[in-house]
């Protein structure tokens, strides 16, 4: 069965002073129907945008480098013209982004800038896409009060703000929804309502998520696969309870041993040494080794794809034929 | 026995209704809190939007005046102070924000800024600032090639130790924490909260650490106290409160927050509602409107529950009880 | 990319605000040294032969109507209308930056009276203002004229700086600083003002522009600098009845305006670039 999503080496390259610097550097996934797929890491890693890269939103004077691959449902995104993209965009891959104060449109009631979204892509009249609005409304939560359709953003909490962006990434019944930080602005008792709202639009319309997170507690209970980022690169890819049970990359050991724990015996933290390194100034061979407990000769060259099966692969030295 | 270094009684912030037109209601941020800290603990301050946590950390320090209560901080009325002996009180007890990115003068070089304070207080002849200095910037894991760069220069992990040494620079026996690693990465996050500790146990720091994330709060605190709407629900020792929570609010807290772990179930307690609004805070018990508790009722409508002592904890909640429900494991 | 440097450097390190720096730079040598090296902007040494001379050999831009040399007096205007622009804009610039924290930091009724004379000040048009008080007054004298375009620029500044004021203070670094005992004059000079000057700095270049075309205007109508200091504006208006026959002598002039506010515009530009990226 094809995957829905397939990207292959994905690369975004800014212009720097001197050489270019690529925030997103080889990236390669895939995400098949139905599943959910994390793609978990802290800032400076690129995982903001891959995501936009996915669709061609990458911000001047960054740009998609040549070589890369993405393709979705078959089709080749990359070589899309604006109108095709505009088909896919929006109505067959929906976007979440992280923060739902500066993602709305202060001047349209919530109610039009769904209905707006439902006239882009659909071929109906007013009266429809208000109907359809208001069912979507429902369905994200949002249609206890009546008269919701005609509030403003600013009448409405953080946590609502975000039912509405969902709405609007569901308006169009996209096969594919990337929600960037969903929750990351909210508070953790909100956090919970919507990430439980989005497990159940998940399984109602089948569709498949590409979740993106820094938070490891977010994504563990929620998504099928795991995939980690550090300096623009994937370090290790596993289903998401082995990836946590049994972590093959020491930046992956690192992350979860240093996550302090409510539940379980209490320990010290031990915290990963160092700084992520800006792209202008990545270390060579694997990005990691500077900082790594476990750091060999080697590891100044770039570490093979170490894959022991089970769905699950590493970017290392260790375990690496030849190590 | 000796007198807690911060004993807070009562303490309420208010703000007046504002606006001719607009009609900004009042708003009782701060709303009968009272609570202590000793030498050398920590006590964690637990509370989302609304809850008035950061204007409480404000209300203290005296960044704002408070509406009423008392402050008594190493056995002065703070909040009677004059302004010449409340200077002189500010040595003693220090902040350090959240945002890495606000906290710092960015026209100032890390190296006045930590030298603020001495300079402030005239604590050492200028000659030897350079050598504290240096030796500050040490002491919170930073170089003292540091002193010369400016703050945009620096990771947010790092602003964050120099917003500590600049706190740590006057010496104070009292840091107030506003969610200091919030705004942090996960990796830093964990460095930080380390020196925090290292720094507690060498200078004998008390901490007033305000957060929203239980697992760190559990990683600091000797005692929680969990905030919502401007008064306190819960309190207690860190492993009691998480262990056998007895407010529903923070039973409901302890069941949202995000374990990394895929062998923990996905929270089936999910707090239905809003954050409460400050301005119209509901009649009664505050958390009456999202109270999920089998046992609530029309006292609870009608009826502000005190704090009451259950066990090693005290709780505002008419129906809690000793069993408690699910916490942590 | 690489960061842009801080404060005034950065009108040198990006490009547009580089030529605006060069030809300000090389206006303000002329200005200085060109009164020495060329003839007496005053002198009319030959008015029946050598008036509206065009340009060539002994006056590269020519002659006015009564002969005086065209390159001496854009020089010397130069002078004029740069030191008027210079004094103007550094007293509102001062005035507004004075009310502006004051009604920022202190607040409160003094605000409220403030900002209140500033919403008043600001319904009337500047240049009508500027005409009341000349009107007043027969002939004005250049330092009243530098007072009086001062006095009635400041508002706009004012109100800038109290805003940025105003931001400034709810932020965490000013509260820390609070918080460790720093005065409130420490406050004001070390946190609130350097952070100001930015945007002050942008403005103030702007400004200056705005001070050249107002001096301008002003001499053009005959209100402004007298005759027969040369002025670029004066000139212009000297030149109107020659501006088909001899279109070099509204030309210089003209020019010359053109290039002080735009090379003053280029560098305000430049500095307030940052601020503009700053809400992304």
């Amino acid at each position: 069965m094809t995957p829905l999503l397939e990207v292959r080496d994905l690369r975004v390259t800014f212009p720097g002073t001197g050489n270019e610097v690529s925030p997103v550097d080889g990236v390669t996934f895939s995400i098949d129907a139905g599943e959910t797929l994390a793609l978990v890491g802290e800032s400076g890693s690129g995982k903001t945008l891959t995501s936009l890269a996915l669709v061609r939103l990458v911000p001047l004077p960054g740009r998609i480098a040549a070589g890369s691959s993405i393709r979705f449902g078959g089709t080749d995104l990359l070589a899309l013209g604006p109108g095709a993209l505009r088909q896919v965009r929006g109505r067959r891959i929906g976007m979440v982004f992280q923060d739902p104060m500066t993602s709305l449109n202060p001047v349209l009631t919530v109610g039009d800038q769904i209905s707006e979204t439902i006239r882009a892509h659909f071929p109906v009249s007013r009266a429809e896409a208000r109907g359809r609005s208001e069912a979507l409304l429902l369905e994200v939560g949002l249609g206890d009060t009546a008269g919701r359709y005609d509030t403003y953003p600013h009448q409405l909490s953080g946590g609502m703000r975000q039912r509405v962006m969902l709405a609007i990434a569901l308006a169009a019944e996209p096969e594919l929804l990337v929600a960037d930080e969903p929750t990351s602005a909210l508070d953790v008792t909100i956090q919970a309502q919507i990430l439980a709202l989005l497990d159940q639009l998940k399984s109602s319309r089948r569709m498949s998520v590409l979740l993106i997170s820094h938070n490891l507690g977010v994504v563990a209970g929620r998504s099928d696969r795991v995939a980690v980022m550090y300096a623009g690169r994937i370090v290790e890819e596993a289903p998401t309870d082995r990836l946590f049970a049994a972590p093959a990359h020491p930046y992956t050991q690192g992350l979860l041993a240093s996550l302090p724990r409510l539940r379980g015996p209490r320990r010290p933290l031990k915290a990963i040494p160092g700084m992520v390194p800006r792209p202008e100034a990545w270390p060579p061979g694997c990005r990691f080794h500077p900082r790594c407990a476990q750091v060999m000769p080697q590891c100044t060259s770039e570490p093979p794809i170490v894959a022991p099966g089970e769905g699950r692969w590493s970017r290392c030295w260790l375990g690496a034929e030849g190590a | 026995m000796p007198e807690p270094l911060l004993e807070v009684t009562n303490l309420a912030k208010h703000y007046p209704a504002r606006g001719v037109f607009r009609r900004q209601p009042a708003v009782r941020a701060v709303d009968g809190v009272s609570f202590h800290v000793e030498r050398g603990e920590t006590l964690a301050l637990v509370g989302e939007s609304g809850s008035g946590k950061s204007s409480l950390a404000r209300t203290i320090l005296r960044l704002e005046e408070a509406t009423g209560g008392v402050v008594r901080f190493e056995g002065q009325d703070v909040l009677g102070l004059d302004p010449r002996p409340l200077r002189a009180l500010r040595r003693r007890m220090q902040i350090v924000f959240q945002d890495p990115s606000g906290a710092l003068n960015p026209r100032m070089t890390v190296g006045d800024a930590v030298a603020e304070g001495i300079e402030i207080h005239r604590l050492l002849p200028t000659a030897e600032i350079p050598a504290r200095v240096s030796g500050l910037l040490q002491e919170v894991g930073l170089t003292p090639e540091m002193a010369a760069v400016y703050p945009h220069e620096l990771s947010g992990g790092q602003r964050q130790r120099v917003g500590i040494a600049r706190a740590l620079a006057v010496g104070p026996s009292f840091l107030v924490l506003d969610e200091p690693v919030s705004a942090l990465d996960v990796s830093v996050q964990a460095q930080v909260l380390n020196l925090l500790l290292d720094l507690q146990r060498t200078r004998g720091l008390a901490y007033l650490f305000i957060a929203h994330d239980l697992a760190v709060v559990r990683q600091v605190a000797h005692r929680v106290a969990v905030l919502y709407l401007g008064q306190i629900v819960e309190s207690g020792p860190t492993e009691e409160v998480l262990t056998h929570p007895r407010h529903p609010y923070t039973q409901a807290l302890i069941a949202s927050a995000p374990e990394p772990d895929p062998t923990v179930p996905v929270a089936r307690l999910v707090l239905p509602g809003e954050p409460p609004d400050p301005s119209r805070p509901p009649s009664g018990c505050r958390f009456n409107p999202r109270c999920g508790h089998p046992a609530r009722d029309a006292r609870c409508l009608e009826e502000s529950p005190p704090l009451r002592p259950l066990g090693p904890s005290t709780v505002a909640c008419h129906h809690a009880s000793m069993e408690a429900a699910e916490g942590v494991r | 990319m690489k960061r842009p440097p801080g404060g005034l450097r950065l009108a040198w390190w990006d490009p547009a605000g580089r030529v605006g720096v060069v030809v300000l730079g090389l206006l303000g040598v002329a200005a200085l040294l060109g009164p020495a090296l060329l003839p007496d902007p005053l002198a009319q040494p030959d008015i029946l032969g050598g008036a509206l001379l065009g340009p060539g050999a002994g006056h590269p831009l020519g002659t006015d109507h009564l002969s005086r040399d065209v390159l001496a007096r854009v020089v010397s205007g130069a002078r004029i209308s740069l030191a008027v622009a210079a004094g103007a804009v550094s007293l509102s610039v001062t005035l507004g930056a004075l009310v502006g924290l004051a009604a920022g930091y202190l607040g409160g009724w003094l605000d409220a009276m403030l900002m209140r004379l500033v919403d008043a000040a600001l319904a009337i048009p500047r240049l009508f203002l500027l005409l009341i008080m000349i009107a007043i007054m027969e002939r004005i004298p250049i330092g009243v004229l530098v007072l009086t375009i001062g006095a009635t620029g400041w508002f706009g500044t004012s109100r800038l700086v109290r805003a940025e004021v105003l931001r400034l203070r709810a932020m965490d670094f000013v509260r820390g600083a609070e918080a460790l005992g720093a005065s409130r004059r420490r406050i004001v000079f070390r946190y609130l003002l350097p952070n100001v000057a930015g945007p002050l700095a942008a403005a103030t270049t702007l400004a200056v522009g705005d001070v050249i075309l107002i001096e301008a205007g002003l001499s053009f109508l005959g209100l402004g600098v007298q005759p027969p200091t040369p002025s670029w504006g004066g000139m212009i208006f000297d030149a109107k009845p020659y501006i088909i026959s001899a279109p070099w002598t509204s030309l210089a002039p003209g020019l010359a305006i053109l290039l002080a506010v735009l090379s003053v515009n280029l560098v305000g530009e430049a500095l307030a670039r940052p601020l503009t990226r700053r809400n992304a």
